[in-house]
Formats: structure tokens, C-alpha cells, sequence
């Protein structure tokens, strides 16, 4: 089955291990993840303001792309757009449904664009894990070879994947998705409170304190809770929570690091498909020591 | 068939002229009485020197092209740059790398693209410019380099951004290193330079230095044309 797919910028920079074995293990379950052949930044934050036009250009013109791809035949009435990075997600898909609501931002919208062929709103945003759970996790774990026997993994879902209500991948008080990917993979699921919080976002550019100490209670909690691993689908909330562990251990003492991978390298890993496809070298924390004495590496 | 005018009224400066309907803006200009010392070049469309704006009576529309290369229209109010403000960084490029955040680093305002492709619009090359400043955003300089590739540095793409880009800037970065670290160097012309410094044609051409003109003459009309 062929998918349009939106990389977005990060995966394409400090992001690589994240690309490089979600295609491959999307590859591994007959999924084909075609790029779009052109394609700018989402617009990376959601524009809540009424009267924001110029924002809404970026995503709009992303969905545009899909609609040319049917047009010039790459795909055939497949409209079903598929994303990795939680923030491209949730940007892509409330600009998605922001104009479909609203005939006259639209109109706005295609005057600006004039150049390109106008939105007709006919593209479903998706991120990958909706796309794994509607394939169901049982066809997931028949796939798996090296199962995650064994493995302390707590799911970590940030904000930008379950909220707001309606755009979430879902239920944003008890979320079940990963959870659910984790035990397919064979792994052992460690759920706890903080899961859905806050990872700081963008105050790790001018406060890196506030990072730093949610970073520090989310990742004390999931150890507490028994977890060796964090998994999570953001690119920025990995940021957060890896590199700045180094920040994390200077502020709270006591504070043991602990690594923190995307979902889709452990996918990579239990699917056999090799380390170097997982790209774990990338990881600030390194995952190999914990992965190699659970003979998972 | 209607009666074609031969003149058309064009403004400069919001004065009114006419001036022959067969001219380009530079030369309308100078029918009219201006003499360019900036703002012109190769007057072949191929240096970038000469951007201008205008605007059509009645029409909303900004418009760019290369004054030299623009046929003037009835009712066209024109402003020429001869000068685009813009910021250049200093670098020196033995000491970067091709790294994907190198354009970030020297450009950091490239993040502030909004994807409203005004820039494209501008451009007088139809190059795909907010293509190349979005493949920039995400280090794809190889992508950068070839997507601006035929890039005169007008300055008007950097002139009509809202982000305050200056995205031919930028482009020349990410060429230079596409140049020196990512394009394939050309082993066949290395070959051809070594044998050339070890004297492999010195007979040869000193055979030629010699030659009449009646000589020479001979030789290239019998030469070995290879199809």
C-alpha cells in the first residue's frame, strides 16, 4: 500500500534515525512511504489567532502537494497523508481542519497562493501509529523477530499527538496506542502519570531551567515507575528529553540518565531489520549499553 | 486587424512619458533621457544589475523583471533598484562544513519563511526560489545549489520577502559548498591537468608556435572531426 508521506524539516537534520527506520519498518509491514516531491515547512506552530492568514499558507500548501500527486498520477485516489514528527502532525491536521470550516480564510488563502492549484480538502492528515493500530498491532507482532523480550519501555506521547480533543491520535486521558505497539513488539509496558505532559517545547531555546526540570520530573517518574527506556514521536520532546539530561544532572543530584528513543527504532529492532537502520549511535543518551545486556543489540 | 500603437506612456518617477512601444525599460529610459551609472550591466539579462519594480495602472500588483530584458507597457509605473540592501555573512569557506545546519547557522532567519512564495513570483528567472529556501531549512544543500543554480543575485527576491530573507544570499552558500565539498570532482579533467603539467602537449604545441599562417590554415581544414 503506497502512502504520501510528510518528512518534515527535523527528520531530515537532527532527526535521520527517526526517518530512517520508520520507512524501513513501514517497508517490513508492505507499506511504501513516498515522499512528496516537493514540500515546505509545516509552519511548525499551529496559528490560533482568527484573523492569521499568512500562517495557514505553509500547511495549506503541504496538503496542496497531495492533491498534485493525484493529479499527476503518483497516486490514485489515495489522499491519505502520513506523518512521523508530532508537531507536523498537529499543524498539518488543525490547518486541515480550520479551512475546511472556514470557506472565506480559504478563499484568502488561494488568492495569496494564486500560482498554485486551489486546496479542495480532500486530504486526511495521519500520523504513523493511527496508521499501525488500523492495521492492527496482532499483524504488527506477527512481523516482529527479535521481540523486545524483557525491555522496560515507557511510552511517552508529549502534547502535540493527543491534543487538542478531536485532532488527537487518541483518547488524550488514557492513550493506549504505543502502549499497545510496545506489547506487540513484545516489550514491557511501564505507563505512567506523566506521559502526556508538557516536555517544555520551545522554552528550551531561552530557558533551559524549565526544561530541565520538567524533563527531570518526567524522566524521574517513568524510572521510578520501573522503566530502563522512554520511547515518543517528536523530534522536539526527544531533544528535550535526551540532551538536556546533561542540564538535568548538573540541576538535580541523583538524577540517572536514562535513554530515550523514537518509537519506530524499537519497531526497527524487534523487526530484525539491523542496527544500522536504527540509527542509535544518534541518540544523546546512547540506548546501546541497556540494548546489548538484554541481548536486543 | 486594429491600429497598433507605436508608442506606449510609461512613468518614471510618477512623471509621464511616451516612448516608443518596442522598448525595453532600459532603453525606454534612455529615450527618455536618464543615463544609467548603476543599475546596468550586461544588458542581456544574464548580470542581474538592472531589477526593477512596477506596477500597472489599475492593477494591484508588484511586479519584478530585469530592466533590460522588460518590454514596456502601456501605463507602467517604474522604480529601478540599483542597489538591493542586503545582508551578506562573512565566511570563510575552507572552514565549514556541509553540515545540514550550516545554512541555519550563517543565515538564521530562513526560519522565518512563511511559505508565501512571493519570492518565486519576483523572481525574473522563474527560478523555484521559496523551493530552494524551504530545501535550505532543512539542510539540503545539494537541493539549494541546483534549484538556484541560474540565480543572477538580482536582489529582488530579498526585496519583496515579508520574512526579510535574502534567500540569493543563502543560494550562494549553499552553492559554494555544493562546490567545494558535495559535487563530484571531475576525475577525467584531473587526468588531462596532470599530463598537461607533466608536458604531454609541450612538443605539440611548440610544433604549432611555428607553424605559418598558410600552415595552420591547412591543418584545421583537414582536421579529424569525431561525430
Amino acid at each position: 500500500m503506497r502512502f504520501a508521506y510528510y518528512p518534515g524539516c527535523t527528520l531530515k537534520t537532527t532527526a535521520r534515525n527517526y526517518e530512517d527506520s520508520a520507512l524501513a519498518s513501514a517497508r517490513a509491514l508492505g507499506m511504501e512511504l513516498l515522499e512528496l516531491p516537493r514540500w515546505n515547512c509545516c509552519g511548525t506552530v499551529h496559528a490560533l489567532a482568527k484573523d492569521d492568514v499568512m500562517h495557514y499558507l505553509a500547511p495549506i500548501r503541504v496538503l496542496v502537494r497531495v492533491e498534485d500527486m493525484n493529479r499527476e498520477g503518483i497516486l490514485e485516489g489515495n489522499y491519505r497523508l502520513v506523518t512521523l514528527c508530532a508537531m507536523c502532525y498537529n499543524t498539518l491536521k488543525r490547518a486541515n481542519g480550520v479551512v475546511k470550516e472556514d470557506p472565506d480564510r480559504m478563499r484568502k488563502l488561494h488568492d495569496i497562493m494564486e500560482r498554485e492549484q486551489p486546496y479542495e480538502g480532500k486530504v486526511e492528515v495521519l500520523h504513523l501509529l493511527e496508521l499501525l493500530r488500523e492495521m492492527g498491532f496482532e499483524k504488527v507482532a506477527e512481523r516482529v523477530e527479535r521481540p523486545l523480550t524483557g525491555l522496560r519501555v515507557a511510552p511517552y506521547y508529549g502534547c502535540l499527538l493527543l491534543r487538542p480533543r478531536g485532532f488527537g491520535i487518541d483518547n488524550p486521558d488514557s492513550p493506549r496506542v504505543m502502549e499497545d505497539l510496545i506489547r506487540a513488539l513484545g516489550g514491557e509496558v511501564v505507563e505512567f502519570p506523566y506521559r502526556a505532559r508538557c516536555c517544555g517545547s520551545y522554552h528550551t531555546v531561552e530557558r533551559k531551567d524549565i526544561v530541565a526540570e520538567a524533563a527531570y520530573k518526567i524522566l524521574s517518574q517513568a524510572r521510578e515507575m520501573g522503566a530502563e527506556i522512554v520511547a515518543l514521536a517528536c523530534p522536539l520532546c526527544s531533544f528535550n528529553l535526551s540532551e538536556r539530561q546533561d542540564e538535568v544532572e548538573r540541576e538535580f543530584p541523583g538524577f540517572r540518565k536514562i535513554p530515550v528513543v523514537y518509537f519506530t527504532q524499537l519497531m526497527a529492532l524487534a523487526f530484525g531489520l539491523g542496527e544500522d537502520v536504527c540509527g542509535l549511535d544518534q541518540n544523546h543518551v546512547d540506548p546501546r549499553p541497556l540494548l546489548r545486556s538484554k541481548s536486543l543489540i | 486587424m486594429g491600429e497598433e500603437r507605436s508608442t506606449v506612456t510609461i512613468y518614471v518617477m510618477g512623471k509621464a512619458y511616451e516612448v516608443p512601444a518596442s522598448l525595453t525599460i532600459m532603453k525606454a529610459m534612455e529615450y527618455i533621457g536618464y543615463r544609467f551609472v548603476r543599475g546596468a550591466g550586461c544588458r542581456a539579462g544574464f548580470c542581474g544589475a538592472c531589477a526593477t519594480l512596477y506596477r500597472k495602472k489599475g492593477s494591484y500588483k508588484l511586479e519584478a523583471a530585469l530592466a533590460c530584458q522588460k518590454v514596456v507597457e502601456d501605463g507602467m509605473y517604474i522604480a529601478t533598484i540599483p542597489f538591493a540592501p542586503a545582508e551578506k555573512r562573512t565566511y570563510d569557506i575552507n572552514k565549514l562544513r556541509p553540515t545540514p545546519n550550516v545554512l541555519l547557522e550563517y543565515y538564521p532567519e530562513i526560519a522565518r519563511c512563511l511559505s508565501c512564495n512571493t519570492c518565486t513570483k519576483a523572481c525574473p528567472q522563474d527560478l523555484q526560489v521559496m523551493d530552494y529556501v524551504q530545501a535550505a531549512i532543512r539542510g539540503d544543500i545539494e537541493e539549494v545549489a541546483r534549484l538556484s543554480f541560474d540565480c543572477l543575485s538580482c536582489g529582488l527576491c530579498a526585496m519583496r520577502c515579508p520574512a526579510e530573507i535574502v534567500p540569493y544570499n543563502v543560494a550562494q552558500l549553499a552553492r559554494r559548498l555544493y562546490a567545494k565539498y558535495l559535487a563530484k570532482t571531475s576525475e577525467h579533467l584531473m587526468r588531462r591537468l596532470k599530463e598537461i603539467e607533466e608536458g604531454k602537449f609541450d612538443e605539440e604545441l611548440k610544433r604549432l608556435k611555428g607553424l605559418s599562417r598558410e600552415e595552420l590554415k591547412e591543418l584545421y581544414d583537414k582536421r579529424e572531426i569525431r561525430v
